[in-house]
């Protein structure tokens, strides 16, 4: 005798057809109001839309329901509506992105530099291995100085709580609002102007690691103390001293929420031209090594594409915007498979 | 040593508490019964083919080992097991001959009816003492006629009023942690349940706040179908008219017997209950 699993909780095909019902008449609805009525254009269709939709929704689940419902469908409509509508201008750049940026892919993209070609040129001409290059030295170089930074500054502020801990915390704060340009200023005065370390990758990390490790601290923070009390006094009950107990309970315990922050502080920086501007001084040619001489980036090579506006030059830029969004894409597909390996139960 | 006696003082506690009470009965259909339920966690099968009757006004214990579905299958009987991702289920619940499960049920109304009381206490922490007893009557949006009379009315029935009445405006935390289970309890007396879930309701208490709540079941029985989860033998004995022992062989866990409490404790009619209720294993 076997017994079928089954999931009575699951929506079934009349609960299917309904919801079908309700987003076919909100679109036929909307249609008719933007066609007969001063309510026009996709502005208008969207709003009719959803107005509309959340009415009958509402009617419906009243119907079903009783009058109780009425606050659980419109809330959870307005939630529909709201993550549809966040995910319209992502789905929408990602398009336009795709769209645009696959016309100017080819081969010596990788391979070639723009040393001996012009943005102007025909778009076969050079390539952006310069920029893809400068990239990575950046987003490597600026992680490596800003997650630890980060993550102890984050242990300092959550496991130690000393003294300076206020101060450092309004530190971060007002680091997080700094704009992006006053960050390569800084480097530039603090740095490239004063120390042996001039113009280069290096440099440019510095700038961006400004901007990240507020990110990174603030993150690794909040996830920390989701780490229970009752963990750490596990360890220390065992005779652990502090920094075994952080080191090998409290940090893997957050392992998964510190990836995330390492995620978001690259999400932050990987698209920044701003400081960069007076920090790697932005090289048509290959450079290979991070500490010496001017360095491309990839949103360096957008920008340059855009500001000249020529159409090959426009091309070369969303490209380039192209290859930035699958670069930063892959990093965290890698930081995520990485760092959930040992998680899998 | 304890091994030889517990069978049989169990036994004497159960029979007394028998003898004092006479459990309800009730018309054909009414009351909580649970048809052929399996519980799946994704591929995992952890409950399989358990067929129980609770009547009106009765309380039932389930005990067994850890890991035996005891709760899997509390947690079918109102409807909260779905809220486990990849979870399934299969049998019928039926509350006055009507399945919980049958499509185009209102859920809400399935859980207002069927009330439940946790392991842990967990009164909600932003609220006061009254606050939290009438949370309820805010969240399903219920009327009253007066809410001072019902605060009173469930925290005596939950044997909780003498000791906060001077104090409804404290906050739920400033209680003892038998005090705050006897607050949710309160908590989940003022929606007015038929039958009231308790998944190891003094797992995290004294003996003194246990035997209160134990109290409390029997005052709450007369009026209501109680289903308990204990791992104490002791409390089964003492509160339940009826008792089921579920095991699990390693599989999913099943019912192996159910009967009225001293037959359980006295004379089971498994092996296997004979040897959990005289403390031989589990």
């Amino acid at each position: 005798m076997t017994v079928k699993p089954r999931k009575p909780w699951a929506p079934n095909r009349k609960d299917r057809v309904r919801t079908l019902s309700v987003l076919a008449v909100a679109v036929f609805g909307a249609w008719a109001v933007v066609s007969f009525t001063g309510l026009s254009g996709k502005i208008g269709f969207i709003f009719s839309f959803v107005l509309i939709y959340t009415l009958v929704q509402a009617i419906v689940g009243v119907r079903l329901r009783g009058s109780k419902a009425l606050g659980d469908t419109v809330a959870q409509s307005i939630i529909y509506l709201g993550s549809a509508l966040v995910f319209m201008p992502v789905a929408s750049i990602l398009y336009m992105t795709v769209t645009k940026g696959i016309k100017g892919l080819h081969f010596s993209l990788f391979t070639a530099s723009m040393s001996n070609a012009s943005f102007l040129d025909p778009v076969g001409n050079g390539g952006l291995l310069h920029a893809l290059v400068g990239t990575l030295y950046l987003v490597l170089i600026a992680m490596v100085v800003s997650v630890p930074m980060g993550i102890l500054t984050a242990l300092y502020l959550t496991e130690i709580k000393g003294k300076g801990a206020g101060f450092i915390q309004f530190v971060v704060q007002a680091m997080s609002g700094v704009p992006s340009v006053v960050a390569g200023l800084f480097i530039f005065t603090s740095v490239i102007l004063v120390s042996p370390l001039k113009t280069s990758a290096a440099a440019g990390a510095l700038a961006l690691a400004v901007l990240m490790i507020p990110t990174v601290t603030r993150t690794s923070q909040e996830v920390l103390l989701l780490v229970p009390t009752d963990l750490r006094e596990a360890g220390l009950a065992m005779g652990a001293t502090q920094w075994r107990t952080v080191a090998m309970i409290v940090v893997p315990a957050a392992r998964n929420g510190l990836i995330t922050a390492t995620i978001l502080g690259v999400a932050r920086i990987a698209g920044e031209t701003a400081p960069l501007i007076f920090t790697i001084g932005g090289a048509d040619k290959l450079n290979m090594n991070p500490f010496k001489d001017y360095q491309s980036a990839l949103p360096f090579y957008v920008w340059k594409g855009l500001t000249l506006g020529t159409p090959e030059s426009l091309q070369r830029a969303w490209t380039g915007i192209l290859i930035l969004l699958i670069l930063v894409l892959s990093l965290f597909v890698a930081a995520r498979s990485l760092g959930g390996r040992r998680m899998a139960k | 040593m304890t091994t030889e006696t517990a069978p049989s003082s169990l036994a004497g506690v159960a029979a007394s508490r028998s003898s004092s009470r006479k459990p309800g009965t009730l018309p054909m259909g009414a009351g909580l019964e649970a048809r052929g339920v399996h519980a799946w966690f994704n591929k995992h099968l952890a409950l399989r083919d358990v067929s129980l009757d609770f009547g009106f006004g009765t309380v039932t214990a389930l005990i067994g080992p850890s890991g035996c579905g005891k709760t899997t299958f509390i947690r079918t009987m109102n409807r909260m097991h779905e809220f486990i991702p990849g979870a399934a289920m299969a049998g019928e619940v039926l509350l006055d001959g009507k399945d919980i499960y049958a499509a185009g049920t209102d859920v809400t109304k399935i859980r207002l009816q069927i009330g439940m009381v946790f392991q842990k206490p967990n009164p909600f922490p932003s609220m006061t003492i009254g606050e939290n007893v009438l949370s309820g009557i805010k969240l399903a949006q219920l009327k009253v006629d007066n809410k001072d009379d019902l605060l009173e009315e469930c925290l005596v029935r939950a044997g909780l009023w003498s000791e906060v009445k001077d104090r409804l405006g404290a906050h739920g935390g400033s209680l003892s942690g038998g005090q705050q289970q006897r607050l949710c309890i309160a908590r989940s007396l003022a929606v007015k349940p038929r039958v009231l879930l308790m998944d190891e309701p003094c797992s995290a208490l004294d003996p003194g706040s246990t035997l209160r709540i134990e109290d409390t079941i029997g005052e709450l029985a007369k009026t209501m179908t109680i289903i308990i989860v204990t791992h104490n033998m002791q409390q089964a004995a003492r509160v339940s008219d009826y008792t089921a022992f579920f095991l699990s062989d390693g599989g999913p866990g099943q019912m192996v017997e159910v009967g009225p409490t001293s037959e359980i404790f006295s004379r089971p009619r498994d092996k296997r209950t004979e040897n959990y209720v005289s403390g031989r294993f589990g």
